[in-house]
């Protein structure tokens, strides 16, 4: 760890000169100072928040509430005429499958992985920050770069996935006309430049367990897939919850990976021309800037809203649940 | 757990336990594994760009990176529909405005939350906390119609302003301040005649230059990575470089060359930033992975 955690020296004057307790101006502009300055500075965040972060939550529901179009100046009363509608659109229902399957597909694999490879690091070795820094590398590049890069390889003709699939005598997939394979294209995406970030998490996480614990198993004779079991997995279950829970409220609203996948597609907001991997996010995207419906993608982004907060809660229960039980 | 074998010591196991955390082969083996899966697309991609249209879907792909790079990214800032120069240029004043406001008022409140006594304090800071559960681009529609009230559409403004400090930053700043800033330092301060200013500014952000850069740099990642809310808010001609990437992937998706020397001088920056900080970022993360 790099982070030198001592106070730095501090360019402390010596302290000859202080001013002596005054009455008048000064000392009120003190106590002002010291009244009023925590609250000056914790001010801008708040500014910031309620402007770009409470109000257009609150708005997204006034919105949802209307026909509303930017384009077409329509701005008409409907009440909950955008949600009852959404409970029976087939394309929102559609989005959402997409969604959770590419969710599923990429947050499984991901953490199983990024487990392994944390216990692999976890071991006394060397070249460890080389090999730390490896893995984290696929974070500096930008989501869009990645998937640009990545459509590349899974495309059907030239792609070097369908070479390496060729080689083994398998035939070729059409990765972005099937929907099952669309999502395992945008999630090894994902996969992909995410794993190394959990791994690190947990590594760290691992690396605060107490070694004496092994120890002990080991000399009981508990084998290191059992003490992995045993040990390191349930003394990082916070640490896990913690992954779930950011993957999960990342998953839901992946956007740029399968948006950048349909090139070649007159709109790529439709996830390609079946819609096999639109995400709910670009139908929410598609319904306001393409479709001039604001209203009604207001409703969608509530919908997501919703379930963001649900699979929270949900994973939050099941990781406790499983911990519980053990 | 006690055990009489076991000595109070280095967490590296002790004694005649040393094996068990040597590194297998085999383990050595899945890493390297790992890593080649982790390397290659960046690999790929600097290939693909430094080599001509003709030869990238050769069967077997060339291996090597050719000496093409320099004509494909003369084609790249030629190109009529990038906009790239404007959108390198555009990314680099977004996000150096996010990245220097975000570090100078999350510290600020992090100070504030950390040190300083006020009413309503806890509960502020629990609401700190709660933002950071509120995905900002959930907001993106509303976020969009305030833009137009302002005629900030396609202005740049528009993507900063709405991020210029973040809860997690004000989060992260106040735990490392809690800390590191040891009360007397500032009673010291104070004592000589510092206003509450000059207590963060000539005490405390010194002492936050740790964590500071740390957020810097994460911050400076997050922005020139934004995509979606650009791709809403800025048009195709007054794009940041993603969006100039995106506009190439619109138009020319099988100029495969063009392309990634699209993508690989949009992440060289972040490239840079990762080699110079690779150590304070890893460091970075797996400080905060383990605080959460």
């Amino acid at each position: 760890m790099t982070i030198d955690l001592r106070p730095a020296r501090s360019g402390n004057p010596p302290a000859a000169d202080v001013p002596p307790p005054r009455g008048g101006w000064r000392s009120r502009l003190a106590r002002l100072d010291l009244r009023a300055s925590p609250y000056l500075f914790v001010s801008p965040f708040f500014l910031v928040f309620l402007a770009f972060g409470v109000f257009p939550l609150g708005f997204t529901l006034w919105v949802s509430l209307h026909e509303w179009g930017l384009a077409s100046g329509t701005r008409k009363w409907v009440g909950l005429d955008n949600f009852s509608y959404l409970l029976g659109d087939a394309d929102f229902w559609h989005a959402t499958v997409n969604t959770i399957g590419i969710f599923v597909l990429s947050t499984v694999p991901q953490l199983l992985l990024a487990l392994a490879l944390a216990a692999a690091l976890d071991r006394k070795m060397r070249a460890s920050t080389f090999f730390r820094i490896g893995m984290v590398a696929p974070m500096v590049t930008s989501t869009a770069a990645v998937a640009i890069v990545f459509t590349q390889l899974f495309d059907r003709d030239y792609g070097l996935t369908n070479w390496l699939i060729g080689l083994v005598g398998a035939d070729p997939i059409d990765w972005q006309a099937s929907r099952g394979w669309s999502w395992v294209a945008v999630a090894t995406m994902v996969n992909w430049r995410w794993t190394g970030y959990n791994a690190l998490i947990f590594l760290a996480a691992m690396q605060a367990i107490p070694r004496d614990l092994y120890e002990a198993a080991a000399i009981d004779g508990a084998s290191r897939l059992r003490q992995f079991w045993q040990i390191t997995v349930p003394m990082l279950r916070p640490t896990i919850l913690f992954a779930v829970i950011v993957s999960t409220i990342g998953g839901l609203q992946l956007f740029t990976e399968p948006a950048l996948f349909g090139v070649g597609s007159a709109n790529r907001m439709d996830g390609g021309s079946l819609h096999q991997f639109q995400t709910i996010t670009m139908y929410m995207f598609d319904n306001a800037f393409g479709e001039d419906r604001y209203g009604y993608a207001a409703t969608v982004s509530w919908a997501l809203f919703v379930m963001i907060i649900a699979f929270s809660l949900l994973n939050f229960l099941f990781v406790r649940r499983t911990g519980g039980a053990r | 757990m006690t055990f009489p074998l076991t000595r109070r010591g280095p967490r590296r196991g002790t004694g005649r336990l040393r094996g068990l955390w040597e590194a297998s082969p085999l383990t050595y083996l899945a890493l390297v594994a790992g890593l080649v899966l982790s390397i290659f697309p960046i690999y790929w991609m600097i290939v693909v760009a430094t080599r001509t249209n003709d030869v990238v879907s050769d069967m077997p792909p060339p291996v090597l990176p050719g000496g093409s790079f320099g004509d494909n990214v003369g084609r790249l800032f030629d190109n009529p529909d990038a906009y790239f120069a404007k959108g390198l240029l555009n990314s680099a004043i977004v996000a150096t405005c996010v990245t220097v406001s975000t570090v100078f008022f999350a510290s600020l409140a992090g100070f504030a939350f950390a040190k300083l006594r006020f009413r309503g304090r806890n509960a502020l800071l629990l609401t700190v906390v709660a933002t950071m559960m509120v995905p900002v681009q959930m907001g993106i529609i509303p976020l969009y119609m305030i833009m137009v009230e302002l005629g900030w559409q396609n202005r740049l403004q528009a993507v900063i302003v709405p991020f210029l400090v973040t809860g997690f930053g004000v989060f992260m700043m106040r735990q490392y301040a809690d800390q590191a800033v040891p009360d007397e330092l500032i009673e010291a301060a104070r004592v000589d005649g510092c206003s509450t200013f000059g207590v963060y500014w000539r005490v405390v952000l010194p002492a936050l230059r740790p964590a500071a850069g740390v957020l810097g740099l994460l911050t400076f990642m997050q922005t020139w990575n934004e995509f979606m809310w650009p791709l809403a808010v800025l048009s195709p001609d007054n794009p940041t470089v993603q969006l100039s990437i995106n506009n190439l992937a619109n138009a020319y998706f099988k100029d495969y060359t063009l392309m990634f020397a699209g993508t690989t001088v949009a992440i060289l920056p972040l490239l840079a930033v990762f080699v110079v900080f690779g150590r304070q970022i890893i460091g970075g993360i797996m400080e905060g992975a383990v605080k959460a």
